[in-house]
């Protein structure tokens, strides 16, 4: 079998570069210039899948994106699978590989075909609907066989070795679609001196000039098409995308263009040659104005076996003869409601097969085309339609009758007209797709028999996808689109641009057909179908309106009408007429239709672009992270940043267990001393005249106060009086504060501080600005800290001169520092910033002194036992934006005196969170030492209670603490301050119960005396 | 995904760059005390949800770190205008339905001349592009 369908003359394929291609195990041979599917066509393959629900043999139907059986899943190695290809839209290349999605194990075979005779019953309309709402276990059952069966592809098992790009684009107008209508509007835009992008989603630009008959200024419309394409590629401010197609149109005029860069040459850009290549790319466009010019589908008439093999949309066929030269038959029967697809006759004609008849549900066509169709000698069948396929695997005849439309009966005697092939045309459906993204209705006319496109600001139409259908007429809308659009986007010089004549061509009006009537009932008659690839039928919709189902939203969810991927491109207007049909109604009054992005489907790689691995997601790193990585250190994520979780040690050749790494590194802080570095710590710089009242107003507690050279610890609250963040805030100047807050809230916290001072105080003269990342801090802490700081700085660190809550400014190694005397820890601690540069600097001649003293580097997991044996809360943690100060037991950071009504005053004083049995910060210590309580863990007081027990608190925070010997926790208890001592429960999910001690929550060194040595 | 002019900046940046903050022009009582717990309660926790005009706080985050205004309409999405920090909405859903009525548009070209007040304004003149 070689290309027995390939016409020897015409077409835009290259015949001398033979492509050999595979398609399900098969090789065949195409030729350069072919679609997957006029390749197929031309090695006369008739069936290319088995439909999803009934597991019919189905064939290639249309040329375009609205295919909906020819559905394959490319490539020939595993990492390059792509699923859901249409074949209409595949460009062939050498080596191609590809398979039916649908049709295990064998498209030719009929193994699946039991459940397509049992098809009626074994899944009706509302199969889906009915199985999920039935046990779930019969849905088990069926799944194995069905999505094995009627899979619509499968993704790669293996990483994809292609990269994608994305690229941020703007411009004055970008035109969608580079048929006539997007030509001419191009054109205009552009010489109006207007930035312009052209996009086309097929192989090369033309659209439906590419296959017409038609004659401009004296010339084929495909060499008007290279003209133009011409003109514009040569203008600077022009640029063209083929192969590029617009998938989605959002809010204010942004569009998502997707651009296959290589897929089109081989299976991936290194197979091309290309490698290092995008295989594509999504643009992302904001465009001034956009015109859409997206053209027609045609719709196919639905009648009875209308999807045996060889019922083709007509248009479908002029496109595999004049693109292609490809004839995919011998024997031609058209049925039409319109002048239009005549052409496909005279086409099928001249490429010397057989017309046997063109029926016309129309009783007297008279336009120009039918003439010509008369005068060529074949038979016009008027008042008629094919009212059913005869054929299994392939159309072998076309049964035409008479027609009331009206009535919606058949009149006549059926008549059997032997053929291979029917093509058919119920007019044509504007491509509005992109028009309804937003959400905007598109509006039925009766007159054009079509949807088209409600008012979109920003967006022009031209020619199909407004009904304009007439060449001349589509090209003069083009051309006004465009420089209406230009001037618009500020280019009003547009001068006028010639549009080329077209020889006129008078047509009899359309009538409207969308189901043929058929001898039997619809619910009797054979499969008459509506969507081929959700194997919706007339009578399902017919049946989808008696049980009750008037909205087609509905009629869609129950049929799943337009669920695949081809979005019922081909089948939606149908499925609404007949809907509309059957409950007495109007296309409109049953529904309009709305379409979502994206219009085709677009691969992983494009949405995700350069977001993948390493770049999925952007880390943090501070000054000093080589020098961790170095170290051994195991790395925690805390917001973005990469902090040191603990540093575990090499011990007899074993590296040492996260429990006993962080109890040696708590030790060497009780014991000795230990640095953290604290660089992610949020810290703002605050500047002006009014910057302490501010800090009044945003802290709970008082800032009147603060002389320079002084620290204190402040919590800021929401005005619903619920703890949001904490940290230190030190006066550097009269008018100078350095704010810190927690890692994750650093970016919040700002913002939440320019909220209050833009919105509520604008009078307020103060300044604030992210510093985080100009300073690196170091806490040095532990009973040796002292000493160890004596040797690296100049500062007096006595503790009379150097008190707690104290910052000195000083040289640090050699280097400027700002030295806090703050505790994290409740050990005496040094806390350093230096400018985030010379912070390697510091922390090694820190380490160079400090070996002596056995200075223990030590991460967050140490941090966080050290804080909670103090009970000192981490925001967020033991806070969830439900608890007060008073919950947390800080009523003495809370400055109620204050005069002005700061931020939370306010909820403090509501009867709610003055409750003396809210959930207040308690300490829970483990009956069982060895216990360390589940964070999270809920506690109840009566441990026998049946369940739904009473939840009283739980856990926030839970450690072993290796001074104490033993597990301990902060938890939030209802009531909990006047608990002290009683024994509460935490039984958990395995079922046993743990059993722990009511405390104070500070666990260790009660009198805080460490910290002020 | 919007497109939103800035006031500050000056110019019609891409919404990632911003974040919305909730309803626009809510007021905190300048005496909190003074107020009920229930007037406190429709002050820190009820918002208006329109079908239509709606005025909206926002804050160019990874720009200019301001606060401004929006009014937009939640059906359309159309931005009609931005306007800085203690100004007031030029249009209301009280004025647009006059223009409605007038069979004037509300904002000519829509999201287009965002941030171009109608009247009397000096701070949002965009110049042509
Ligand atoms: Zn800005």
């Amino acid at each position: 079998m070689s290309q027995n369908n390939r016409l020897s003359q015409g077409g835009r394929i290259d015949r001398s570069r033979v492509l050999t291609f595979t398609f399900n195990g098969q090789q065949y041979p195409g030729f350069a210039g072919d679609t997957l599917a006029s390749a197929l066509l031309a090695n006369g393959v008739d069936v290319v899948n088995r439909s999803f629900k009934y597991s019919r043999p189905r064939g290639i139907t249309a040329a375009g994106p609205e295919e909906p059986n020819a559905i394959v899943q490319l490539g020939a190695s595993e990492a390059a699978q792509v699923p859901n290809v249409r074949a209409t839209q595949q460009a062939l290349y050498d080596g191609l590989v590809a398979r039916s999605t649908n049709g295990w194990p064998n498209v030719q075979r009929d193994v699946m075909s039991w459940v397509g005779k049992l098809g009626g019953s074994f899944m009706p309309p509302g199969f889906y609907y009915k199985t999920f709402m039935a046990p779930a276990s019969m849905w088990m059952t069926y799944e194995k066989f069905i999505r094995k069966g009627a899979g619509l592809g499968r993704s790669p098992a293996e990483s994809d070795p292609d990269i994608y790009d994305h690229l941020n684009q703007h411009c004055d107008v970008l035109v969608i679609g580079a048929g006539p209508a997007g030509l001419t509007a191009a054109l205009a835009a552009a010489r109006a001196g207007a930035r312009v992008i052209l996009c086309d989603e097929q192989e090369e630009m033309g659209g439906s000039l590419l296959d017409s008959r038609e004659v401009l200024e004296g010339a084929s419309a495909t060499e008007w098409v290279e003209r133009v394409v011409a003109e514009l590629a040569d203008m600077e401010s022009v640029t063209l995308l083929p192969r590029t197609t617009a998938n989605g149109y959002h809010d204010h005029n942004f569009v998502t263009l997707h651009e296959r860069c290589t897929e089109h040459l081989a299976d991936t850009a290194a197979d091309a040659g290309r490698a290092g290549e995008v295989r594509s790319r999504l643009h992302r466009v904001r465009a001034e104005r956009v015109v859409l010019a997206s053209g027609s589908h045609e719709r196919p008439l639905v009648y009875a076996n209308n999807d045996v093999p060889g019922n083709m949309v007509a248009g479908a066929i002029s496109v595999y003869l004049r693109r292609y030269g490809v004839a995919p038959g011998q024997r031609l029967v058209l049925t039409t409601n319109n002048d239009h697809a005549y052409r496909t006759a005279l086409d099928w004609k001249e490429a010397g097969r057989e017309v046997v008849a063109v029926v016309d549900s129309r009783a007297n066509p008279d336009g120009d085309r039918v003439k010509q169709v008369r005068d060529s000698g074949i038979r016009v069948i008027t008042g008629s339609a094919v009212m059913e396929a005869s054929g299994s695997q392939r159309v072998s005849g076309a049964r035409v009758v008479a027609i009331d439309t009206t009535r919606f009966v058949v009149t006549g005697k059926i008549e059997e007209l032997a053929c291979d092939t029917i093509a058919s045309s119920g007019g044509y459906s504007p491509v509005i797709h992109l028009a309804s993204h937003t959400g905007k209705r598109p509006q039925w006319r009766e007159d054009l028999l079509g949807f088209v496109p409600g008012e979109v600001k920003g967006m022009h139409f031209a020619g199909g996808v407004q009904a304009v259908y007439a060449l001349g007429e589509t090209l003069a809308d083009g051309a006004r689109a465009g420089g209406e659009a230009a001037k618009a986007a500020g280019f009003d010089q547009a001068e006028a641009i010639t549009v080329p004549s077209v020889e006129a061509c008078a047509e009899s009006a359309t009538s409207a057909l969308y189901q043929v009537p058929h001898e039997k009932p619809t619910l009797r008659a054979p499969k008459q179908f509506v969507d081929l690839q959700n194997d919706v039928t007339a009578a399902g919709v017919e049946l989808a309106t008696r049980e009750g189902f008037e909205s087609i939203e509905h009629v869609k969810r129950y049929t799943a009408l337009g669920f695949g991927t081809d979005q019922g491109k081909l089948g939606n207007i149908n499925g609404m007429a007949i809907a509309a049909r059957c409950l007495h109604r109007s296309i409109p009054e049953v529904g309009t239709t709305v379409f979502r992005p994206n219009y085709t489907p677009v691969s992983f790689g494009a949405i995700v672009g350069r977001h993948c691995g390493e770049l999925f997601d952007p880390e943090r790193y501070t000054a000093l992270h080589q020098w961790h990585v170095e170290n051994g250190a195991e790395f925690e994520d805390v917001g973005h940043w990469k902090r040191p979780w603990y540093f575990p040690r090499q011990v007899d050749g074993k590296t040492e267990t996260m429990h006993d790494a962080v109890a040696r590194e708590c030790l060497a802080v009780r014991q000795g001393v230990g640095i953290l570095d604290a660089s992610t710590l949020g810290k703002i710089d605050i500047q002006g005249p009014d910057a302490r009242e501010f800090l009044g107003r945003i802290y709970t507690n008082k800032w009147a106060k603060l002389a320079p050279g002084r620290v204190r610890y402040g919590l800021m609250c929401k005005d619903d009086g619920m703890l949001m963040d904490d940290g230190t805030t030190s006066c550097l100047a009269e008018n100078h504060f350095l704010m810190t807050t927690t890692t994750g809230g650093a970016a919040s916290v700002l913002e939440w501080l320019e909220l209050w001072h833009q919105t509520e105080w604008p009078e307020l003269q103060v300044y604030f600005n992210s510093v985080t990342d100009h300073f690196a801090t170091m806490t040095v802490t532990g009973p040796e800290a002292r000493k160890l700081m004596a040797e690296v700085t100049d500062i007096d660190l006595d503790r009379e001169q150097f008190k707690f809550m104290d910052w000195k400014q000083g040289t640090v190694a050699g280097v400027p520092a700002r030295v806090f005397r703050i505790s994290f820890t409740g050990e005496l601690a040094f806390e350093i910033n230096v400018q985030a540069n010379y912070a390697l600097h510091v922390w090694k001649a820190l380490f160079a002194h400090g070996e002596k003293y056995d200075l223990t580097p030590y991460g967050t997991e140490t941090m966080h036992v050290l804080r909670a044996e103090k009970g000192l809360i981490i925001a967020g943690q033991d806070t969830d934006g439900s608890v007060t100060p008073e919950d947390l037991g800080m009523q003495w950071a809370v400055g109620y005196d204050k005069p002005f009504p700061w931020i939370g005053k306010r909820a403090l004083t509501r009867p709610d969170t003055a409750r003396e049995d809210r959930k207040q910060l308690v300490g829970l210590k483990p009956k069982d030492p060895k216990v360390v309580l589940e964070e999270g863990a809920q506690i109840v007081l009566d441990r026998e209670q049946k369940i739904p027990m009473t939840m009283m608190g739980h856990v926030t925070s839970s450690y072993y603490s290796p001074v104490l010997e033993s597990g301990f926790a902060l938890a939030v208890l209802k009531g909990g301050r006047n608990r002290m001592g009683e024994t509460v429960y935490l039984p958990m999910s395995d079922g046993t119960t743990h059993e722990a001690e009511v405390v104070n929550t500070v666990f260790f060194d009660p009198k805080w005396e460490r910290q002020n040595v | 995904m919007f497109y939103i002019h800035c006031p500050y900046c000056g110019e019609r940046r891409e919404e990632e760059e911003f974040h919305p903050n909730g309803q626009a022009h809510l007021v905190r009582p300048a005496d909190p005390d003074s107020v009920s717990d229930e007037e406190w309660g429709d002050y820190l926790f009820f918002r208006d949800n329109p079908r239509g005009i709606h005025h909206e706080m926002w804050v160019h985050r990874l720009g200019c770190r301001k606060f401004f205004n929006i009014t937009r309409n939640t059906t359309t999405y159309e931005i009609l205008e931005t306007y800085p920090m203690g100004e007031q909405p030029t249009i209301t859903a009280e004025t647009a339905k006059v223009r409605h009525e007038q069979g004037v548009q509300t904002a000519d070209g829509g999201w287009q001349t965002v941030g171009a007040r109608p009247e009397n304004s000096t701070l949002n003149e965009e110049t042509p592009s």
